[in-house]
């Protein structure tokens, strides 16, 4: 059976199985998505978004839409995919099923915990009814299809004027106890005027078996707020994201999103950002080291409407072998959104023949006053670098790594959590097979 | 210590060098003077053992082992050390770092230890004053958006961190003022033994006013056409390139 008829079969059993007993519209908006998704079915490269990535591959797989077997992981053993050298709160997911043995919830203040009891209980349907799948896509078929399954994932409310102290680290983990497995994760984050959170989110698969994460986020980010987000992509080659993120940001807030592409089969992330007051500065930054047959696909969306605004968005790119790199970066500045600053830049290197990058900026600007640049390059490694580096004593391999390192590092230096920083160094490093050697 | 014998190379089909010999030998510090054009720093990258260069007849010997073979860093191993005209910016790596890295290669090349995190730092603290340079200058990104006297000082500093056997010094004095011109052949002088030889590629005379050679040599259209003692330089000046043509 096709993968689209599983699921289509698959809904009214998803549906009946997820409680009802309360008054949210939530079953209103799953059958909703169900439709698009059910007449649309996955996108084909056909569609102009999916020209360069194609899921034939990824969808040929029997998987299994409802995970049965639930399993428990020790801690110690999958302590090196946590940010562990500092303290956070934990929202953990094994299979698709939350783990409280590994998660440190909080409903202290403010509410780190589970999408389900969101969903579910009575008091937290003011926040559900107001954002709840107002921002996700509902053009896109692949979301519509989270949408549909929505059901479980991490639910952050912060209300205002609050920081929190810690950040949060929302992991999920497949264990392969189903052989083929698609996991759906659905997160809700809302951020209340001038408050502060920082999130780290993971994917991260314990074995070979093939799984593939269609993963929905929506991301409110209030007056003033300000959300740093960050997204370690560094999964085992049997496994592959289809990641949809969607912020709304309010006057003055400051939200960033930081994408660290460095592992997976197929990588596929849509993030849109939505700009709805004055004074709003969006980032996105993103580097991709991938090699193999691996395939990285970054579309990125800016909508500014508002006067005074700005963005700045920076991916960098690192290509060996014949992997493939994608890069959609579309801007629109609408008629209203005069002073508007926007940058974005995409630099990539081709290390090898038969890497390939389809690089696409595409700026749409209906303001006049405004300040809009692009820059997209593709090149190799600068040969005078390298014979400086190697005259001093340093191998071709080392030097080779230490340029590639330099070539990504202002990307690199956007990341506001030091220890992070040091990781994302480390997994650089081990990507790039050089000892960096940073510790004097 | 160094020997060039009947040396040639070309890049791209184009000879530069035809025919160059050369002998330094240890404690000396030659000048090899001539106009652009002549091959000067095509010599310091050829004998850096620049890939892009083909050598097609000749030999360089360096302690009697001919570097022909060898790659740019094996050649750092042994000692050859090139100070760039153009050093590079390397973005997001400490002038620190990047030291560090480049001697531990060599120490690793050469059968030995990495040097302990202690030594390293006392060994910059020492080179650092040395050449009057800052210590908050050390945690800056590599050569990224120094100034052009800054770029050669911090040449002259990493050859006084590797403390090679043979010095190449392609055009060191370009982009420096009189103040930042003494303080780096300040630091040249204090690092030159008789264990060590310097090679001064440079196109005016000035700089050999401070770094004062025991042999000049002229090079012209990848030839040495003159050789004499530092008088030579000043008849240079006074003269210029075409009456050796």
């Amino acid at each position: 059976m096709e993968l689209k008829e599983k699921l289509v079969a698959s809904f009214l059993a998803f549906e009946n199985k997820v409680s009802v007993d309360t008054d949210h519209n939530v079953h209103d908006i799953r059958s909703e998505a169900f439709d698009h998704f059910e007449k649309h079915g996955f996108p084909s490269k056909k569609d102009e978004e999916w020209k360069y990535t194609s899921l034939k591959s990824v969808l040929k797989h029997d998987y299994n839409v409802f995970p049965t077997g639930e399993s428990a992981i020790e801690f110690a053993s999958v302590k090196k995919y946590f940010l562990h050298e500092i303290d956070s709160y934990k929202i953990v997911f094994i299979d698709g099923v939350y783990s409280s043995f590994l998660s440190e919830t909080s409903h202290d203040g403010y509410d780190i915990c589970l999408l389900s009891a969101a969903l579910e209980k009575s008091k937290y349907k003011p926040v559900v009814d107001q954002f709840f799948n107002t921002i996700a896509g509902k053009n896109s078929s692949i979301t519509s299809l989270n949408t549909a399954f929505s059901k479980e994932g991490a639910y952050i409310h912060i209300p205002k004027n609050t920081v929190v102290p810690k950040p949060i680290q929302i992991v999920h983990f497949s264990t392969g106890t189903e052989s083929e497995l698609l996991l759906q994760p659905r997160n809700l984050i809302v951020v209340g005027e001038n408050s502060h959170v920082q999130i780290i989110e993971r994917h991260q698969s314990l074995n070979s078996n093939v799984v593939l994460t269609n993963s929905v986020t929506e991301i409110f980010a209030d007056k003033k707020a300000i959300v740093d987000y960050y997204k370690i992509q560094n999964d085992k080659k049997s496994a592959s994201l289809i990641d949809n993120t969607y912020i709304q940001q309010q006057g003055d807030s400051h939200v960033s999103v930081n994408t660290f592409s460095f592992g997976g089969n197929l990588t596929r992330n849509n993030l849109e950002f939505f700009q709805e007051g004055e004074h709003i500065d969006s980032t996105l930054n993103g580097i991709t080291i991938i090699g193999d047959k691996q395939l990285v696909d970054n579309h990125t969306l800016v909508m500014h409407k508002y006067p005074n605004c700005e963005s700045h968005e920076l991916y960098k790119g690192i290509y060996f072998d014949k992997s493939t790199g994608v890069f959609n970066g579309k801007v629109i500045v609408e008629k209203e959104a005069q002073k508007t600053n926007a940058f974005q830049q995409n630099n990539n290197i081709l290390i090898d023949d038969g890497a390939t990058i389809n690089a696409k900026p595409q700026l749409e600007i209906f303001a006049d006053d405004v300040k809009c640049s692009h820059g997209c390059t593709i090149g190799q490694l600068d040969s005078d670098a390298l014979f400086y580096m190697r005259s001093r004593g340093i191998p071709k391999k080392e030097a080779n790594g230490l340029l590639l390192y330099a070539f990504a590092n202002d990307a690199l230096e956007k990341i506001k959590i030091p220890e992070l920083k040091t990781r994302i160094t480390k997994l650089i490093a081990q990507k790039l097979g050089v000892d960096l050697g940073f510790d004097l | 210590m160094l020997e060039i014998n009947n040396l040639h190379a070309k890049i791209e089909d184009k000879d530069i060098l035809k025919g160059i010999n050369l002998n330094v030998k240890a404690g000396e510090v030659h000048a090899i003077m001539g106009p652009n054009g002549s091959g000067k720093s095509t010599l310091a990258s050829v004998i850096a053992g620049r890939e892009d260069y083909e050598v097609s007849e000749g030999s360089i010997l360096l302690n009697n082992e001919d570097l022909d073979d060898l790659a740019p860093e094996e050649r750092a191993h042994k000692g050859v050390f090139l100070s760039f005209q153009y050093p590079v910016e390397i973005p997001g790596v400490t002038v620190t770092n990047f030291i560090k890295t480049a001697i531990n290669e060599s120490r690793k090349a050469n059968g030995h230890e990495e040097l302990p995190a202690k030594e390293m730092l006392q060994k910059i603290r020492e080179k650092a004053e040395l050449l009057d340079i800052d210590r908050k200058f050390l945690s800056r990104s590599l050569n990224e958006g120094f100034s052009g006297g800054e770029k050669k000082r911090n040449e002259i500093f990493q050859m006084a961190m590797l403390e090679p056997k043979l010095s190449i010094l392609d055009e060191t004095d370009s982009g420096l003022d009189i103040d930042a011109l003494k303080v780096v052949a300040n630091g040249v002088n204090k690092l030159k033994s008789h264990d060590n030889a310097v090679v001064l590629i440079t196109h005016y005379q000035r700089l050999l006013d401070y770094i004062v050679p025991d042999f000049v040599h002229v090079l012209h259209d990848g030839k040495i056409v003159k050789s004499g003692g530092k008088e030579l330089a000043l008849e240079l000046e006074e003269k210029g390139y075409d009456w050796l043509k």
